[in-house]
């Protein structure tokens, strides 16, 4: 049974004025054990609030307008209180964007584990200052920190250090899944790469289930098996990562590549994504890409294009992986 | 930010407006920007019933003469009298009409709360804007008088300055309140400001050539209108209890007409024994009142500043 | 408008001569701290450098120096025969109208209650003396150079209502509005999506080209710095540890922190182990 299985997930941003806007739309999802999954995408499709759809931790005015997620055959969508926080015990944890946001400014990371570690103890469990500081180390030391950091707090470490903390944190409760939102991007280029690395070498070692979210292509394809390209609230591709980089893609995915060089090549031929994405609070006819995709079709703006195989995974668009559904009804 | 507890951060700061570009609204004038504002206010359920309460007393202090059925001086009436069909909360130990000095009563408190709040606001926005805007030593100089007024305790130093000054005008009454209470503001003002003062977009308005009272008064200060609105309100409440302080301790001008002086003269008379608690009672009552509804609308005031509080 | 042709001429070169900030530091853990560390570089009249180094490098510390807002501890930054470590108010605010400064994030460079008109007016109206009108009439010129158009689509909408690409095009619109000799910029794309910054990095390379402007661009995104820079210096703590072409660099690193830097840049080419040639 698949850990974690999303059927339509449809999230709403609700605005106390003004429209409502679909955030993401008709989204499925299916996550194996130990599976390592990029979101990838860029700013409003949707991707960073998928993420907190899936670990329920959206907050009004957004909010799950539609969808089943099933965690481990748990339907998480309808749990409340107790029973969604006894699901964060062994079950999926969030890491967030920016370590300094994540940690309460006044207390030390050892208070930071402990926290946790109390809050979620089952019965006859107890968490004495040693044992705290125990488990603490270890986890630390999961991410590359000395047990030294414990004492600190968190303006007094660098935000790579402070990034490492959260993941630690995240680790605490033994989830067997893990959300990485954007983990690197509010770090400096060179510790990027090292954060990644101590991702990837943990999901390896321990074997959780996780999804990285980013709007960087190169960090996701460097670090996952697989990766799912986002726009305008749905998944248009859905490819394993090493296969993405060669061959024919979604039409916004290989525009997505052409916005990369490397900067060592002799020749730099550098482009941009002409347009913008579309206005999420209307609602949407055809294919979201259409007015920017180089390939489309007048069937593009009639008829969305479902997921449908291409190469190794799946596409949405009518041009590179033509549907046999609309084919036939067409 | 704090991440957890609200909606999904976009993905880069702003990112739900960029999906929306909307139709170009023309820049606000003042008169547009109160519009808005008001109408925000409205929205906020705590802000309206303070609005509302707020309205009724303007109107009660505007049309005094109007609605009071007699004059509050006169003392052609039966004193101590309890509230009978000619005097509806009865009369003073002079006979005069309390019903009609309550009406009357709103005018001073309303003055002495709405002015005396404006000039400690004024006194605040500039001393916090000058501090905010320039660290140094001018920034150390202001704190260091903003301290030392926090530090003295206003009510005693208030009813110090009232007792020794000469003159016993509400606008003694004004000018003495307002220099007892600017010292709160002025510390948050200084420290939004000096936030302000690293933003982007001010260090850009310094590339733009703008000098230094363009860059205080068009760029920081506008960004921080609800800041000063809600200091006003703050010190609108305070200036009133001051007031009514003042004139209770028989600190006021005595000739004037307040909802302090009649508690001033309730105490004398000792309205309670008599049994005369509508003396005590309906001033206490309005002052009250008042001074919640300038609280009621800060609530407004702090949802205008941060979205996030403003209801659904 | 100046035309690239008698540019040489008119615009001077920026030279930095040794140049430190040390920084001390009140409090608890009281010391030096060194932001820059002797720094000396030049730039041409009409070229582009690039300052590149991950954040602590110092380059914006540098860049604050260069502008005007800081004053370094030690060397000497000359704009032409100007000294810039030594101007004060009057001084500062005319070398504004010749160097000017495109920020990083657009999301904060703009004053959120101004209309995209006042914002990029005021340059006009400061330095250039114009009248409302002239000054009006500039700014159209200047959206219609930014690729905003049509201008009057865009003259009076506020920062919210734009994109994160088109508030940074108003930022570069007002550093233009002055007809400055040097833009200093730092890192203007790196908060913007990909997709969107080919056309601001293009934009940047079309101005210096057709203005002749001299172009200081501070990143730690070295493909930015390769497409926009003919010169690039690799700062590290402060110091400048390797500098030259900027191809000349990228392909053929000598030091280890700019290998390092060109390691960190994780492409989904180099990925793919592709190699350097597409």
């Amino acid at each position: 049974m698949a850990l974690m299985e999303a059927r339509e997930v449809n999230v709403v941003y609700v605005p106390s004025s003004g429209q409502r806007i679909w955030s993401v739309r008709d989204v499925d999802l299916v996550l194996e054990q130990g599976e390592f999954v990029g979101l990838v995408g860029e700013s409003g499709c949707g991707k960073s609030t998928l993420g907190y759809a899936l670990t329920r931790m959206l907050r009004p005015p957004a909010r799950l307008e539609k969808g089943v997620i099933r965690f481990d055959g748990v339907d998480i969508g309808t749990l409340g209180g107790e029973e969604l926080r006894r699901q964060r015990r062994n079950g999926f944890a969030l890491v967030l964007q920016s370590g300094m946001n994540a940690l309460n400014p006044v207390r030390n990371v050892e208070h930071h584990f402990g926290d946790i570690l109390k809050a979620h103890a089952r019965a006859g469990e107890r968490y004495p200052a040693a044992a705290v500081r125990r488990r603490g180390a270890e986890l630390l030391g999961k991410v590359g920190l000395d047990a030294a950091v414990l004492g600190r707090f968190p303006h007094e470490l660098s935000g790579g250090m402070r990034q490492r903390v959260s993941i630690a944190l995240a680790l605490t409760l033994e989830p067997r899944m893990i959300i990485f939102d954007e983990p690197t991007t509010a770090l400096d280029v060179i510790v990027q790469k090292a954060v990644i690395k101590t991702i990837k070498d943990l999901q390896g070692e321990n074997g959780f289930t996780a999804i990285l979210i980013s709007h960087d292509l190169g960090v996701v394809l460097e670090a996952t098996d697989r990766v799912m390209v986002m726009y305008a609230g749905r998944v248009v591709e859905d490819q394993p990562s090493k296969d993405l980089v060669g061959g024919l893609h979604h039409p916004y995915t290989e525009a997505l590549l052409r916005c990369y060089a490397d900067p060592r090549a002799d020749e730099i031929h550098l482009e941009g994504i002409p347009g913008t994405p579309p206005d999420l609070s209307l609602p949407q006819r055809g294919c979201s890409f259409a007015p920017r995709c180089p390939l489309v079709q007048e069937i593009c703006r009639q008829v969305d294009p479902p997921l449908a195989p291409m190469g190794h995974g799946v596409a949405a668009c009518h041009v590179r992986a033509p549907s046999a559904a609309v084919a036939r009804e067409g | 930010m704090s991440i957890v507890t609200a909606v999904p951060p976009p993905e880069t700061p702003g990112a739900e407006v960029e999906i929306r570009i909307g139709p170009a609204r023309p820049m606000p004038g003042p008169m547009r920007f109160l519009g808005r504002a008001l109408r925000t206010l409205w929205s906020n359920r705590k802000a309206r019933i303070g609005l509302v309460i707020l309205a009724l007393f303007i109107f009660m202090a505007a049309f005094a003469p109007l609605i009071a059925p007699h004059s509050p001086t006169a003392t052609t009436f039966e004193p101590y009298q309890n509230p009978s069909a000619t005097n509806w909360f009865g009369t003073t130990g002079s006979g005069q009409d309390v019903f009609s000095q309550m009406i009357f009563g709103a005018r001073i408190s309303l003055l002495v709360g709405i002015a005396a709040g404006a000039m400690a606001t004024l006194l605040a926005v500039t001393i916090g804007l000058i501090a905010g805007y320039r660290p140094g030593v001018i920034d150390e100089g202001l704190s260091f008088v903003t301290n030392l007024a926090l530090v003295i305790p206003g009510l005693p130093l208030m009813f110090i300055l009232a007792a020794y000054l000469q003159s016993r005008s509400v606008w003694t009454i004004v000018l003495v309140v307002a220099f007892t209470s600017w010292a709160t503001g002025a510390r948050v003002i200084r420290s939004q400001a000096s936030t302000l003062r690293t933003r982007e977009f001010v260090t850009s308005a310094v590339f733009s050539g703008e000098g230094l009272f363009r860059v205080v008064f068009r760029e920081i200060l506008p960004n921080m209108t609800s800041l000063v609105a809600g200091s006003f309100f703050s010190a609108a409440t305070a200036a009133v209890m001051a007031e009514a302080s003042l004139e209770f301790l028989g600190l006021g001008d005595p000739n004037t007409v307040s909802w302090g002086t009649i508690l001033y003269f309730a105490q004398q008379q000792n309205s309670l024994l008599t049994g005369q608690w509508v003396l005590v009672f309906a001033p206490g009552l309005a002052l009250a009142l008042l001074a919640m509804s300038f609280t009621l609308v800060n609530f407004g005031v702090d949802a205008l500043s941060n979205p996030r509080l403003r209801e659904k | 408008m100046r035309s690239s042709v008698d540019q040489a001429s008119t615009v001077p070169p920026l030279v930095v001569s040794g140049v430190s900030k040390v920084y001390t530091v009140r409090g608890r853990g009281k010391g030096k701290v060194t932001a820059v560390d002797d720094v000396s570089f030049t730039i041409a009249p009409g070229a582009a450098v690039s300052l590149v180094g991950a954040s602590g490098s110092g380059k914006s510390t540098l860049a604050r120096m260069i502008t005007g807002s800081e004053r370094p501890t030690s060397g000497s930054i000359r704009f032409g025969d100007l000294a810039v470590e030594g101007l004060h108010a009057g001084g500062l605010r005319k070398y504004h109208s010749r160097v000017q400064m495109i920020f990083q994030d657009p999301y904060a460079a703009l004053n959120p209650l101004h209309t995209v008109a006042y914002t990029v007016m005021r340059p006009c109206q400061n330095f250039l003396g114009m009248s409302g009108a002239q000054a009006n009439e500039r700014v159209h010129d200047l959206l219609e150079t930014v690729g905003l158009t049509p201008p009057t689509q865009f003259v009076g909408k506020l920062p919210h209502q734009l994109s994160g690409g088109q508030r940074q095009r108003v930022v570069i619109a007002r550093a233009l509005a002055c007809d400055p000799e040097l833009i200093v910029a730092d890192e203007p794309v790196s908060m913007l999506d990909v997709s969107l910054r080919a056309d601001v990095l293009g934009l940047l390379a079309n101005l210096r080209a057709k203005r002749g402007l001299s172009l200081l661009y501070i990143t730690h995104d070295l493909l930015g710095a390769r497409v926009v820079s003919d010169e690039i210096l690799v700062l590290n703590q402060g110091k400048v540890v390797e500098q030259g072409s900027t191809k000349q660099v990228l392909q053929h690193p000598k030091h280890q922190y700019t290998v390092q830097l060109l390691d960190a840049v994780a492409t989904p080419f180099a990925v793919a182990g592709t190699g350097p040639t597409r």
